[in-house]
């Protein structure tokens, strides 16, 4: 369960103004899907929610807690939302098992069986629990990736975000990734995916914003922006990505 | 079904077995030609120079006084004797400067305004300790803090030559701490950060193991220099296996002992040169390993 409200959410990279004062609420157990031209704010919007970014104005709370209170402690955020990044971010010298163990144990203190236990557990949802004692490096991205989405499930989150997972992936990889991703919205996560797979977005959102200079310029449900989009700037930038090489 | 001459068909597979490949035989000239060649321009080169050494009119002299069979017998043991010193010198510079460099990278890498002082701290203290010679180091402290005369601390200049080469060395380690530190990819701070992992844990269990491995090749160079700088104590009197050799010039007039400490080194330094390779070359095959 969680719902997450924004509200006139700003951040500036020096004097560059990346994210211009962003309102958007999202319900428990819905999949927003962000999409936009690189550089539209997307990515930075999706890590100000578990404060990887700090923001310079606005807020952004859960259940109507704000995400920097101090009743989240140190680390209580971090186990509310999870996020996978686009190029995986396993840590290399460790095995995908102690990649998964090394919060619940380091941070919150589980005891390694109980960590291990569960980190097989999570491994075998995503048909990765044979490849506990190798390294991410030994892995195809694919795997990897199944991977860096199992240790963000570890302490179970209500919210996911997810980071163009597949776009480092190649193109006959991404499905399994897909697949996962579809499987956890079915089980009730509430999901904020910043994407530049269209069909994807199509599939699997509730919802679509689409970002231009920091700023939501257009949103609705995904049959109505890919189909009727409304701003000039989506229709080009749609008819960029779903038709390359036409205009 | 295509059309003819639109040039899209199916492409049959070719007729019979492939064609072996090409010669399984043992090439004798690959095998032995490369030895050859390097035998033959070693043998050519040395030779050359030792023809030109040994011809010169002084050659005699020379020869009787740095390479005299008898007076290097007779300086050995106390030559040996001066490198188990600088050996055991080395050995605990090591651990010294392995810790203290650590320290003083991970000031240094610290992130947040509240860390800046020490950040600042660091900044002077390399640039302090890598600026000033660290023979001009070793003679400050080597001659300037025993003569000080404080109460409670050591007295010995061996002690504090150490301390100065510890000081030095670790201001070259720390920057090489760094490099490897810096090296770590920005995402790993960032994953780290969304699991709920401290500064601190960050850095202990995602960026230095990785940082560590990235600066390998580059600590086990120091590894190797530091056995020969141990040889700077010597200036403060330190008995170690140059100055026992300069001892017995001194009273022989004969410096074939700096040729058998020299050997000594040698004798350290190469294998450690070796296995510094071989540290090396493993950590690069398993990365290979791993990315393949």
């Amino acid at each position: 369960m969680s719902e997450i409200a924004i509200r006139g959410l700003t951040k500036y990279f020096g004097t560059n103004l990346v994210l211009d004062r962003v309102d958007l609420d999202i319900k428990a157990h819905q999949v927003v899907c962000l999409i936009g031209a690189s550089g539209s704010g997307k990515s930075t919007l999706l890590r100000c929610i578990n404060r990887l970014v700090e923001p310079d104005a606005g807020t952004i709370t859960l259940d109507g807690v704000a995400n920097d209170a101090p009743q989240f402690g140190r680390t209580g955020l971090q186990s509310k939302v999870g996020i996978v990044f686009q190029s995986y971010n396993l840590f290399p010298h460790l095995t995908v098992l102690a990649n998964l163990t090394l919060a619940p144990c380091k941070v919150r203190g589980m005891p390694r069986r109980d960590a291990e236990a569960r980190a097989h557990e999570v491994l075998a949802r995503f048909g990765m629990e044979r490849f506990a004692r190798t390294y991410p490096e030994q892995l195809s991205g694919g795997q990897q990736q199944r991977v860096a989405i199992a240790r963000a499930m570890m302490t179970t989150p209500d919210v996911l975000l997810l980071d163009e997972v597949t776009a480092a992936l190649d193109p006959e990889l991404v499905g399994e990734v897909l697949a996962i991703i579809r499987d956890l919205k079915t089980r009730g996560l509430t999901m904020v995916i910043v994407t530049h797979e269209m069909g994807f977005a199509q599939a699997v959102a509730d919802r679509v914003c689409f970002l231009s200079g920091g700023r939501i310029i257009e949103e609705g449900p995904p049959e109505a922006i890919f189909t009727r989009p409304l701003h000039p700037t989506t229709q080009g930038f749609l008819a960029r990505v779903l038709e390359p090489g036409q205009s | 079904m295509p059309q003819a001459g639109s040039g899209h068909r199916l492409c049959p597979p070719p007729e019979g077995p492939p064609p072996r490949p090409r010669k399984a035989g043992f090439d004798w000239r690959a095998a032995f030609m490369p030895g050859l060649i390097s035998s033959a321009s070693i043998i050519v080169v040395f030779g050359t120079l030792a023809w030109l050494v040994t011809s010169a009119d002084q050659w005699p002299r020379i020869k009787a006084q740095f390479f005299n069979i008898d007076h290097m017998i007779a300086a050995a043991p106390r030559v040996a004797q001066g490198f188990l010193t600088n050996l055991q010198v080395w050995l605990i510079a090591l651990a010294c400067i392995a810790v203290w460099a650590l320290v003083l990278a991970v000031l240094r890498s610290l992130r947040g305004p509240v860390f800046a002082p020490f950040r600042l701290m660091v900044v002077l203290y390399i640039d302090f300790f890598r600026g000033v010679p660290a023979l001009l180091l070793v003679i400050l402290f080597g001659f300037g803090i025993p003569a000080l005369n404080i109460p409670g601390l050591p007295n010995s200049g061996l002690f504090w030559g150490g301390v100065a080469m510890v000081l030095s060395y670790s201001a070259y380690v720390a920057e090489i701490y760094r490099s490897g530190i810096d090296a770590v990819h920005e995402g790993q701070r960032a994953a780290a950060k969304s699991l709920g992992l401290s500064e601190w844990q960050t850095l202990i269990y995602a960026i230095l193991p990785q940082a560590l491995r990235n600066v390998l090749p580059a600590l086990m160079n120091i590894v190797v220099a530091l056995q020969k700088d141990v040889a700077l104590l010597s200036v403060i009197g330190v008995r170690d296996a140059v100055r026992e050799a300069q001892i017995y010039t001194a009273t022989t007039f004969n410096y074939s002992s700096l040729v058998v400490a020299a050997l000594l080194f040698l004798l350290a330094t190469i294998p450690m040169a070796r296995i510094a390779d071989w540290v090396n070359r493993r950590d690069r095959a398993r990365r290979l390993q791993m990315a393949g």
